[in-house]
């Protein structure tokens, strides 16, 4: 009989089954059909990334005052370079342009400290970021009172406007949301076919249809010369057409907690408030975290749609104000794709946040 | 019952709101007109790099704040949709509609509005290739058209093809940007739109000099600025507006020479430049002011869309009645 009191070192795994000759083997070239759609999607790759790539960086302009200056054997950049601003900011005026930045950069290192997980009184910062500093943001950005310009909000356009309906839309939608699910799932008749109402009406309509309304019947009903602002009343169309979305994916949550829950929290002698806040709404946003960052996903590119109503959001500025300057006509395409990169940044960011949270979240219900 | 109580509640409010007050008085206390234009059309109305609004249809909105409240500048923009565009104006949301819009016998008689002029007549036309060396499009039969779809021009092309008894193919697009790739990439002999539009249209080729606009026009489409109905004081500022900077034109006053044309002997200049505006309601200056700081028609014609500008429309129909075309201004006196 042979014994060691050795454990034997580790070995190297035999060079058939590593390398990335092996891997290419094995998930590329496994099969003739594999073989077959590898090959396939090498030449599609070669049709398409060269001339892509051609176009955009190495025949692109990326300078020129006029349009004589851009040769259109490649991209156009100039075209964006040199109305960049107003792309971003829209209308706004440049001496005030400060007021915006100073406004996001204030919400953005606001909301560093929630990410960092050993920070105290999380809960104050978290509220007074969801209450006072939208009026903060609204005074730095409309102005009006003191001693700022007023900058009224038909000037405003850009990234900016889409960042802020989206914002503002997803800020409010949430809890507007939440209260619509706990009411759909309340005994109390009223409350619940309210809920239920509101939510299947605004669920029923297009946006499009909402913002038309808006913008388009609304004024009608008012009384003459009572200018209602156009942001405004889009602002609130989408931000309750957005609560009825996300009432639905948290009523989904909500039906995932086991009812056992409910009885515990109700056994310990916790009101209805404090068993939703303390202990079922945790664990339901928890599980419909990747349902919520799509909705809002989609509500960032919705709020494209606010151009039909003459709003100008970044794709508005790009199609509408520089597709329309007689100097620079023709550089469409470098338009949408600089609209399209921009959005998909914003959109992958969004994603990638919502993939670290659930991670963070992560106590062992997931399969 | 409820439903047609609530009905008559929607249309005594909507009534209500387009018997208007006092739109003069109403700009005057905002001090500022407040205009619609497009959302941006090159030439028509288009926001620069300064955010500034330009183009022959703001240059209306500018003559009436010049004439109103003395300085072109005081004019609040309003960018509209063609679907918004009406109601903006019978809401009180906007004093004025400067937006490419067509002068019909429906918008004018049915929608509570008054078209008060055209500043700019325009009507389909075609652009081919000058490869063809077509002169005309009655040469053009069998021809594939590029053509955008559920539009008026769509059904003005067939009836003009049917008149003239030829054939043609459409390769309809969605939007006007499609038809030009497509005429470009060659799927088409011609492309047909509105002629203001050819010529923006063509500036997207990458050799713009590569096709000619033929000089067919087979549509009437004037367009205008329009007001509420009801307020005929407010009607006749804006039409005279207008009509001072036709008139200017045809007298020859520009922005450069009207302080000048202040002191000229003609008298039919001396009331053009001052005595008249009390009849509207106006400071005697009024139609110095439109012609000082916004200039006559013809100035504000070629520096939005004529030779002064990259689209270079000829002045064609838009051309002084006196040259051949239909601008005609009823006298200042």
């Amino acid at each position: 009989m042979y014994v060691t009191d050795k454990i034997l070192p580790a070995q190297p795994a035999p060079s058939d089954t590593k390398g990335p000759v092996v891997w290419l083997k094995e998930n590329l070239f496994s099969s003739p059909l594999n073989i077959l759609m590898t090959l396939f999607a090498v030449y599609l790759i070669y049709l398409l990334v060269p001339p892509a790539i051609q176009w955009a960086f190495i025949d692109a302009d990326w300078f020129a005052a006029t349009r004589d200056g851009c040769s259109r054997e490649g991209a156009c950049w100039a075209y964006i370079a040199n109305r960049f601003g107003q792309t971003i900011y829209g209308f706004y005026p440049e001496a005030e342009q400060w007021r915006v930045n100073t406004a996001f950069l204030m919400l953005i290192v606001l909301c560093i400290p929630l990410f960092i997980n050993s920070f105290p009184k999380k809960m104050w910062l978290g509220g007074f970021i969801l209450i006072i500093f939208p009026f903060i943001a609204f005074f730095l950005i409309h102005g009006g009172s003191f001693g700022l310009v007023e900058v009224s909000t038909d000037k405003w356009g850009g990234l900016m406007l889409t960042l802020i309906i989206s914002i503002i839309g997803i800020t409010l939608a949430l809890p507007l949301g939440i209260i619509l699910a706990l009411g759909r799932r309340s005994h109390m008749p009223i409350v619940k076919s309210v809920s239920v109402l509101f939510i299947e009406f605004w669920r029923g309509v297009p946006l499009i249809t909402v913002l038309f309304m808006s913008s388009v019947m609304l004024p009608l009903f008012m009384p003459e010369g009572s200018d209602f602002d156009k942001l405004a009343r889009a602002m609130i169309g989408i931000i309750l057409f957005q609560s009825a979305y996300v009432a639905e994916v948290v009523r989904g949550g909500l039906q995932a907690i086991p009812k056992g829950q409910y009885e515990a929290a109700v056994a310990m002698g916790l009101t209805y408030w404090k068993s939703m806040f303390l202990v079922i709404l945790p664990q339901a946003l928890k599980l419909v975290i990747p349902g919520l960052v799509n909705t809002f996903i989609a509500l960032f590119k919705d709020t494209t749609l606010v151009l039909i109503i003459g709003l100008f959001d970044l794709l508005g500025v790009v199609q509408n104000v520089l597709g329309a300057d007689s100097k620079w006509l023709g550089f469409e395409t470098e338009g949408y794709v600089y609209a399209a990169f921009v959005f998909w940044l914003f959109c992958f960011g969004m994603s990638r946040y919502s993939m670290a949270l659930e991670r963070k979240l992560h106590t062992g219900h997931k399969r | 019952m409820r439903k047609s109580v609530f009905l008559g509640l929607a249309a005594a409010v909507m009534f209500g709101t387009s018997a208007s007050a006092d739109t003069l008085e109403t700009v005057i206390k905002n001090d500022h007109v407040k205009c619609g234009v497009s959302t941006g059309l090159a030439g028509f109305s288009a926001a620069d790099e300064k955010g500034d609004w330009q183009g022959i249809d703001v240059d209306v909105c500018r003559a009436v704040a010049a004439a109103t409240l003395g300085d072109a500048s005081k004019v609040k923009y309003t960018p509209l949709t063609a679907k918004e565009r009406f109601t903006a104006l019978q809401s009180g949301e906007i004093d004025i509609l400067s937006r490419n819009t067509t002068w019909t016998l429906t918008r004018d008689a049915s929608l509570g509005l008054n078209f008060a002029g055209v500043n700019y007549y325009d009507g389909q036309g075609f652009m081919v290739s000058d490869k063809l060396g077509v002169k005309s499009a009655l040469e053009l039969d069998g021809a594939a058209v590029c053509i955008q779809a559920g539009t008026t021009t769509e059904l003005n092309l067939a009836d003009y093809f049917k008149a003239n008894n030829m054939e043609y193919k459409a390769v309809t697009y969605d939007t006007s940007d499609q038809t030009i790739k497509g005429f470009e990439a060659g799927r088409c002999d011609m492309l047909t739109s509105d002629q203001s539009q050819l010529y923006s249209l063509r500036i997207k080729l990458a050799k713009p000099d590569e096709a000619v606009v033929l000089p067919e026009v087979i549509s009437k489409e004037p367009l205008g600025p329009v007001v509420r109905q009801g307020d005929d004081k407010w009607f006749n500022i804006v039409k005279w507006s207008l009509f001072a900077m036709v008139n200017a034109e045809e007298m020859g006053v520009t922005k450069a020479n009207a302080k000048e044309m202040k002191d000229s002997k003609d008298p039919a200049i001396q009331r053009l430049m001052g005595g008249q505006g009390e009849k509207l309601g106006l400071s005697d200056d009024w139609s110095y002011n439109i012609v000082s700081q916004v200039g006559n028609y013809g100035e504000s014609f070629e520096a939005n869309v004529g030779s002064g500008s990259p689209l270079k429309i000829g002045r064609g129909l838009n051309a002084l009645w006196s040259k051949g075309g239909l601008q005609y201004a009823p006298p200042i006196r």
